[in-house]
């Protein structure tokens, strides 16, 4: 088969099956059990920080609480 | 050390520019060699002057000096913009403002080049800039990477601006829409754009808070997108290394569908990613409530990344390009729609429980209707793809209507709402100089919308309709003279929206600039905090 119809192919099968399974599989671990709190969490984040970093000490996964 | 390093490339760029000047091929590379002489003459000289200086940089206050370079550079250029475009507008409707003697230089066909690129690339890109520098550092608690190098993409994408606008008047293009930039401005921007990645990714490695903000999602994939695009549109071999011309890599129907491909996703990635990351972050700000729904705004993300690589085609619908590639970009592009809805009542949804602040504060109406035209014109686009309307309106104003909806409704508000939101909080002001000037520059650029987009429908469609009418016998009814003659009011209508919505931004420069003049500063912070 020539290189073209085999990319066709290709891409309309197993490469779309792909694509979808990755989608769904995206937007159903969006919907999975637990991550209300993390999501709030990050909607939130936007009201922490805003006039100066966070202290050196702190690393990801500690977080300074709202600034005045 | 580094200092010296610097002095020696800068002094050999400047001396290389000028031989490149002496030695060029043609005009538009001849005036491009001068300005980056210039450029590199002026840095050298700067560079010279501050060395030995200590640096004062700290990691303990955000670097937010390149975000109001950001500020002043997204206003100038918007306005130049804009300005370019009511001229061009009045030019389309007065063929006479073509003036004989600049002609070959100011006439329609070189300024069109020079207003899409100034709006798109100089206020789009200045605004997406400087935004996201401001949002990446706030989002993740940490000060700007990389030290200089946020200056260095700041004055890097000045450089491609003014290389870009002598070029076009000076005939210096490749002839592909929204990539018009000859093939040494597109080295150039490929330098400047992976620095503009280096330092957003550098930020996002350096962050103190766990999760990464939906915000910065978008901003990453229009950055990392944009350097995919613009690098495989723009491969070319220069005809000499003194010319600005170049041959295309690629030729016929695939060099068409390569620019498409491109050149829809220059709006999918550079004018929608990157002004939705504005959106999820400046909307919930000014609204002071977090966004609607974070699930959401993660599947509106995901969604927008799968489809719209794929839309690309319906730029070409009865082309040579093959059916089925077609009939593929229509039917993402409808898929499409639900997406960009999505996203939209996420961002109107924001102010549920809060409405009220639409009728106290115009920055936030602003927004609103930002997001009000993201809804429509991604409404207007899958509508527009599909095979049977493109039939009629393609090649006609309706799709610069729709385009203008996008850019000024949605691009255009979204920007100057950032602005607004901005500039008090960066030169630390208690607050905006006028907000009755907020409101009059929101309806000067709504009314504006308004008449271009109403006028470009009629104009459109009476075009196409115009276009595809036969006689009994089967001959065409009309010449093409015929349209264009039957345009003008249409063109003048749409030229006198542009006067409003460049009026409204001049207005918001004015109020911009009493902000930071007049107005007090805030009271300053608490005692144990150092100042700035």
């Amino acid at each position: 088969m020539e290189l073209y119809s085999f990319l066709r192919h290709f891409a309309d099968s197993w490469m779309l099956i792909l694509m979808v399974a990755l989608i769904l599989g995206v937007v159903l671990y969006t919907f999975r059990p637990g991550s209300r709190s993390l999501h709030d969490d990050a909607a939130n984040s936007i009201f922490r920080n805003d006039r100066r970093p966070a202290p050196a000490g702190a690393g990801a996964g500690s977080r300074n609480t709202k600034e005045a | 050390m580094w200092d010296y390093v610097k002095l020696v490339v800068l002094g050999v760029i400047a001396v290389l520019a000028a031989i490149a000047a002496n030695y060029a091929h043609d005009l538009a590379y001849m005036v491009n060699a001068i300005v980056v002489m210039l450029a590199a003459a002026l840095t050298f000289l700067w560079v010279l002057r501050s060395m030995g200086e200590p640096v004062a940089a700290s990691a303990n206050e955000y670097n937010d000096g390149v975000v109001r370079a950001g500020v002043i550079a997204t206003a100038f250029w918007g306005v130049v913009g804009f300005l370019v475009g009511v001229v061009i507008a009045f030019q389309l409707a007065f063929p006479a403002l073509n003036i004989p003697g600049i002609e070959g230089i100011l006439n329609f066909g070189r300024l069109r080049p020079l207003h899409t690129s100034a709006v798109i690339f100089a206020f789009g890109g200045n605004g997406l800039i400087c935004t996201a520098f401001y949002v990446v550092q706030r989002t993740s608690a940490a000060r700007l990477w990389g030290g200089g190098l946020a200056w260095f993409v700041f004055w890097g994408w000045q450089l491609m601006v003014v290389l870009a606008a002598t070029s076009y008047v000076l005939g210096g293009t490749q002839s592909k829409e929204y990539a018009e930039t000859v093939w040494y401005i597109d080295w150039w921007i490929v330098v400047v754009w992976l620095s503009f990645l280096a330092v957003f990714l550098g930020t996002l490695i350096n962050r103190k808070e766990p999760h990464i903000y939906v915000a910065n999602w978008f901003y990453l994939a229009f950055i990392i997108t944009v350097a995919m695009l613009h690098v495989v549109n723009n491969v070319a071999l220069p005809v000499s290394i003194l010319s600005s011309k170049s041959v295309p890599a690629w030729a016929g129907v695939q060099d068409a569908m390569i620019q498409w491909w491109y050149g829809h996703n220059a709006v999918g990635f550079f004018l929608t990613a990157g002004f939705l990351g504005m959106m999820y972050y400046f909307v919930p700000k000014q609204a002071e409530r977090p966004i609607y729904s974070y699930k959401l705004s993660i599947i509106h993300f995901w969604a927008l990344i799968f489809m719209y690589i794929w839309a690309g085609p319906h730029h070409l619908h009865f082309t040579a390009l093959p059916d089925w590639a077609q009939t593929l970009g229509m039917v993402f592009s409808v898929m499409l729609w639900m997406p960009s809805w999505g996203g939209m009542i996420n961002g109107l949804m924001t102010l549920s429980g809060a409405w009220d602040k639409l009728r106290t504060d115009p920055v936030i109406r602003m927004m609103v209707v930002a997001i009000g035209f993201y809804g429509m014109s991604t409404f207007e686009g899958p509508m527009m793809s599909i095979k049977a309307v493109n039939s009629l309106s393609h090649y006609t104003d309706w799709t610069i209507g729709h385009v203008h909806s996008g850019a000024l409704g949605w691009n255009g508000m979204i920007t100057f709402g950032a602005l607004y939101f901005l500039t008090p909080r960066l030169w630390n002001r208690e607050r905006l100089y006028s907000l009755s000037l907020v409101s009059w520059h929101f309806w000067l650029a709504t009314i504006g919308i308004v008449l271009y987009a109403a006028s470009m429908w009629v104009s459109g469609i009476m075009e196409g309709l115009m276009w595809r009418e036969v006689d009994a016998n089967g001959f065409l009814v009309n010449a093409f003279a015929d349209t264009v003659a039957a345009k003008f009011p249409m063109n003048v209508v749409r030229g006198v929206g542009g006067l409003l919505f460049l009026s409204g931004a001049i207005i918001m420069c004015y109020n911009l600039w009493m902000t930071v003049r007049a107005m007090p500063a805030k009271a300053s912070a608490p005692a144990a905090v150092p100042a700035e």
